[in-house]
């Protein structure tokens, strides 16, 4: 079955949209969106180390997204300007992958694999680390969820509580990481952050509780990853982009509909 | 028997020494209310009590395993969070069905279990912060400003059950409060924050000091006074020490 190579891409593309999910919901209620554009866009400088030190593209992509959200995580807080700070930070990452990438004359990359994502290229060992990792991060966020949840809603009221507000930040932050290496492949650089924020927040108006919204967003998340697939083969587009156009159509979906319902009679 | 006390606690916040030379402590089933200025270090010397600020010298000692309620100032939901009155009760440690049905009835609000913490009035969602605090049975509950923003007999009826829940629960109460002819009727006794310890003792005695007719004066004179309000501190904190010290 896994010789089917849209096989591997549907398995691939459910595996992000499932790990995403959580990530995603958490990354909306904590306004973290920039966070995890600038996380992503750390990503283009990992596959240039790794392109250049001949690493795996997984483990170069790993340790540059945990680099950008370490150094964002520390430096907020301090009195920069968080927005200005990331877009510095997100963009100086991207140009400096693509500087880096340039000077890698001997290889032929095709560098809109990484930017857009190549989920029909995914190959069994691929799917591996795509689904041991968003096993890894499903786990760790399952396991802090209640913490995390506290630490969201009001830091004061976690510290009450005994737990560390910044210790459970560190959690998701790291997850954040490992989310956007995995899904690199699948999405490319450029269009993760669309796959943790669109999902989540086309959930939104269909949840009363965060748990709700999280099991909605994979859901909605799996079908733009399924959807997008079976388009992009229909009317031969390219599949990362179509994947993230269908989750785009079904958030404006939930907004009118969300309109609608609010609207009076 | 003492649950929290501090020694020599300085606190400098942004080069700001917001707290100098606290010497706090708070025994079992005490009602204690803290006043003083804007400013004057009340929410910070709460924040270092739960463990939300570390202090820059001095010491905080906790019973071991001390189970703190606590009901912030202000608590902003983002819109984009949906949250449940009854899931919010089970954060961060999850309680039985049972037990956040009892915690609202007694909070006078078991209609709100289904509601939206977004939806609630202001009112509503104080005592639903009140319910939530209570579900772990605290041995001490921590109220910062808990009734900003209630109207008058909004906040009365809120200190009513804040009185009826060490009734029945046994714990020490702190809270952060400007309501002061409340805080006068429930507190065991007050203590005066102005970046230190001004003066403490029960309210009687600080209601008869002439400091506190200075303080809680009627209108704006009252509130102007609360600024240059200085006097010999150690001695009234030691006198109330004495007297507390005689109480037991």
């Amino acid at each position: 079955m896994l010789d089917d190579f849209l096989v591997r891409a549907a398995l691939a593309g459910l595996g992000v949209a499932i790990a995403a999910a959580p990530l995603g919901c958490f990354v909306v209620w904590r306004r973290m969106a920039y966070f995890g554009d600038a996380t992503a866009h750390a990503a283009i400088l990992g596959v240039a180390i790794s392109l250049g030190l001949s690493i795996s593209i997984f483990a170069g992509v790993l340790v540059a997204s945990v680099a950008m959200a370490l150094t964002v995580s520390t430096l907020s807080g301090r009195g920069y300007a968080m927005d200005t700070l990331l877009g510095v930070l997100a963009h100086s990452a991207l140009a400096f992958g693509l500087v880096g990438v340039s000077f890698l004359s001997g290889i032929r990359i095709d560098l809109m694999a990484y930017l857009f994502g190549d989920i029909l290229a995914v190959r069994p060992f691929d799917l591996a680390v795509i689904w041991a990792g968003a096993a890894l991060v499903l786990g760790l966020i399952g396991w802090r969820w209640s913490a995390l949840l506290t630490a969201t809603l009001n830091p004061d009221l976690a510290y009450s509580a005994g737990l560390d507000p910044k210790r459970e930040e560190m959690v998701l932050v790291l997850s954040l990481a490992l989310v956007i290496a995995v899904a690199i492949k699948v999405v490319g650089v450029l269009l993760i952050a669309a796959m943790l924020i669109i999902p989540a927040a086309a959930a939104r108006p269909f949840s009363r509780t965060p748990e709700a919204m999280t099991f909605i967003a994979a859901a909605i998340g799996s079908i733009s990853a399924l959807g997008g697939l079976q388009a992009a083969y229909s009317f031969n587009t390219p599949t990362g982009p179509t994947i993230v156009s269908l989750a785009a159509i079904l958030f404006a979906l939930s907004a009118v509909m969300s309109a609608l319902r609010a609207a009076p009679r | 028997m003492r649950i929290v006390e501090t020694e020599s606690l300085n606190v400098r916040l942004g080069g700001n020494l917001v707290l100098r030379d606290v010497c706090f402590s708070i025994r079992r089933g005490e009602i204690v209310t803290l006043v003083g200025p804007n400013g004057s270090g009340k929410s910070t010397l709460l924040r270092v009590i739960i463990g939300a600020l570390v202090p820059t010298s001095g010491l905080v000692r906790r019973k071991e395993g001390l189970r703190i309620g606590y009901v912030p100032q202000r608590l902003h939901i983002d819109p984009t969070l949906p949250m449940t009155v009854k899931r919010f009760q089970g954060l961060p440690r999850k309680v039985g069905e049972k037990a956040a049905k009892e915690a609202l009835e007694v909070a006078g609000i078991p209609e709100l279990a289904e509601r939206q913490m977004t939806r609630l009035s202001g009112g509503q969602f104080q005592r639903v912060l009140l319910a939530r605090a209570l579900l772990d049975k605290p041995e001490l509950l921590i109220l910062d400003e808990a009734t900003q923003g209630l109207d008058q007999p909004g906040s009365a009826e809120f200190y009513r059950q804040v009185e009826d829940v060490r009734r029945r629960l046994g714990c020490a109460v702190l809270m952060v409060s400007h309501d002061l002819h409340v805080v006068m009727s429930a507190s065991d006794r007050v203590v005066c924050l102005n970046g230190h310890v001004c003066c403490e003792g029960e309210p009687e005695h600080v209601a008869s000091a002439p400091e506190y007719r200075a303080l809680f004066g009627e209108g704006t004179q009252g509130a102007l006074a609360l600024y240059r309000h200085h006097h010999s501190h150690s001695q009234g904190r030691n006198e109330a020490d004495d007297r507390s010290e005689a109480a037991e």
